[in-house]
């Protein structure tokens, strides 16, 4: 699994930095994700989403980690 | 990795995720949209100037003329909505646990991007909420004002896309979190108690101009604690919703922002505020290539910074220190902007005959400048960020 991390970065860096990282994945491969804010959590959980894939959430001590996969 | 799963198998459902997943929604956003839409011609109707219920540059303005850091007479006084806005967006902030003070992203150059983009909004008078308050009352020159916006935020998508970044802030201590609502709290005694510290010095308050017309202070309080709650919940943006869609046809946020200027639109039929036209409108020029350029400028400057005016004093409310220099870096832009001559004059009617305003040499050089120095400042910062 890829792991990104965008925290810390002006929106809409994060979306942009997930988007890309999501084209670069292998059919089946997950992405890993840390964020920092609830806003780069959301805008990212909506693009992923739009684009059909599949996030789930988890908080963490500075943030939060999502998973996302088809 | 330790921790407890937001969404997925066992989705939060306590109140404040009910309310949280709501905020994030189309129709949270549409809800918030109308909600400012409302206020906002009601603060016109209750005092406010014309087309300019809410306008955070010109509010800002209006502080940095009250502080002294310029003296335009004619727009002086402490904006209330300014200091409810930031308030209303750390009380949002603290209530869901979304307080974090944090900083360390380009400091220095996000004030001047503050700078540049209120001598751009003050060129065309107004920021990107009050072009949409000035096109719902009428004022077509909006139009022009809002293509120069557009264009701007593509230039900035054009740079991120192309890999700029100002690079990450990091978490910092709590009590630098919360400077921005100390210093609003600080504007807001000086704006209840008119202090004078010297003859003939500040704090300034406007008897005439723009900067004497105003809604009563608690009035305006109200609406802007409202609205800064609303706008940290739902991360209300003006510049976003339009650079949402250049760059990846996300309509979310701009489906609050044309339910503003749709529902300010009605409210302004309803209260007899629409007067449609070109010339004479309030607090306004009809120079078309100055409202262009200017706001153009504005939306560079914003798009590079990471958000509209009124989405960095949000997030200066709920600790993000840059969007408080941001702000700092507008407020202190303002002061250039009319201590230099570079803001618009405003078109006037004088015994019936129309006096076209506009904006002097200066200010037409100075957006030059600034447009070279956003331009420059999206072709070369390319901090290198690790996965």
């Amino acid at each position: 699994m890829k792991t990104i991390d965008v925290c810390g970065l002006s929106c809409p860096e994060p979306v942009i930095r997930v988007r890309e990282a999501l084209k670069t994945l292998d059919e089946g491969e997950q992405l890993e994700v840390l964020v920092e804010t609830v806003t780069s959590r959301e805008n990212i959980h909506r693009m992923a989403e739009s684009k059909g894939w599949t996030v789930s959430i988890v908080e963490t001590e500075g943030g939060f980690r999502l998973t996302i996969g088809k | 990795m330790t921790g407890h799963v937001v969404t997925g198998s066992t989705p939060s459902q306590n109140l404040a995720g009910r309310l949280t997943h709501f905020f994030a929604s189309r129709w949270g956003i549409i809800l918030v949209g109308a909600v400012i839409g409302i206020l906002a011609s009601l603060l016109q109707y209750a005092g406010n100037p014309p087309n300019m219920g809410i306008c955070v540059a010109c509010f800002e303005r209006d502080i940095a003329g009250a502080l002294g850091l310029h003296r335009a007479a004619v727009v002086q006084y402490i904006r209330p909505e300014i200091i409810a806005f930031v308030l209303g967006s750390t009380i949002a902030a603290l209530l869901f646990r979304e307080f974090k003070p944090r900083t360390g992203s380009a400091p220095l150059a996000r004030f001047v991007l503050g700078m540049l983009a209120m001598i751009g909004a003050l060129v065309f008078l107004g920021c990107p909420w009050r072009a949409l308050l000035r096109l719902a009352g009428g004022d077509l020159n909006a139009v022009i004002g809002l293509a120069g916006l557009v264009v701007g935020i593509a230039g900035g998508v054009f740079f991120l896309k192309n890999g700029y970044s100002l690079g990450r802030s990091y978490r910092a201590p709590t009590a630098t979190g919360w400077l921005m609502p100390i210093i609003m709290l600080g504007l807001l005694l000086l704006a209840v108690f008119k202090p004078s510290f010297s003859e003939g010095g500040p704090i300034f308050s406007s008897a005439e101009g723009p900067g004497s017309m105003r809604a009563a202070l608690l009035i305006s309080l109200g609406a802007g604690l409202l609205i800064g709650v609303l706008a940290q919940r739902t991360r209300f943006c003006t510049m976003g919703s339009i650079r949402d869609v250049i760059l990846m046809g996300d309509t979310h946020l701009i489906s609050g922002v044309g339910t503003l200027l749709v529902v300010a639109f009605i409210m302004n039929l309803l209260l007899g505020q629409f007067k449609p036209g070109f010339a004479a409108q309030p607090v306004a020029h009809s120079n078309i290539l100055w409202n262009f350029l200017g706001m153009t400028l504005s939306g560079l400057a914003f798009t590079l910074a990471g958000g509209c005016p009124g989405r960095q004093l949000i997030l200066s409310g709920e600790g993000d220190g840059d969007a408080g220099v941001f702000v700092l870096g507008m407020i202190v832009g303002a002061g250039i902007s009319h201590n230099f001559a570079l803001a618009g004059s405003p078109d006037k009617l004088v015994d019936g005959v129309l006096m076209v305003g506009g904006i002097s040499v200066h200010g037409q050089i100075a957006v030059l400048i600034g447009l070279v120095l956003c331009v420059a400042l999206g072709l070369t910062a390319r901090q290198r960020v690790s996965a």
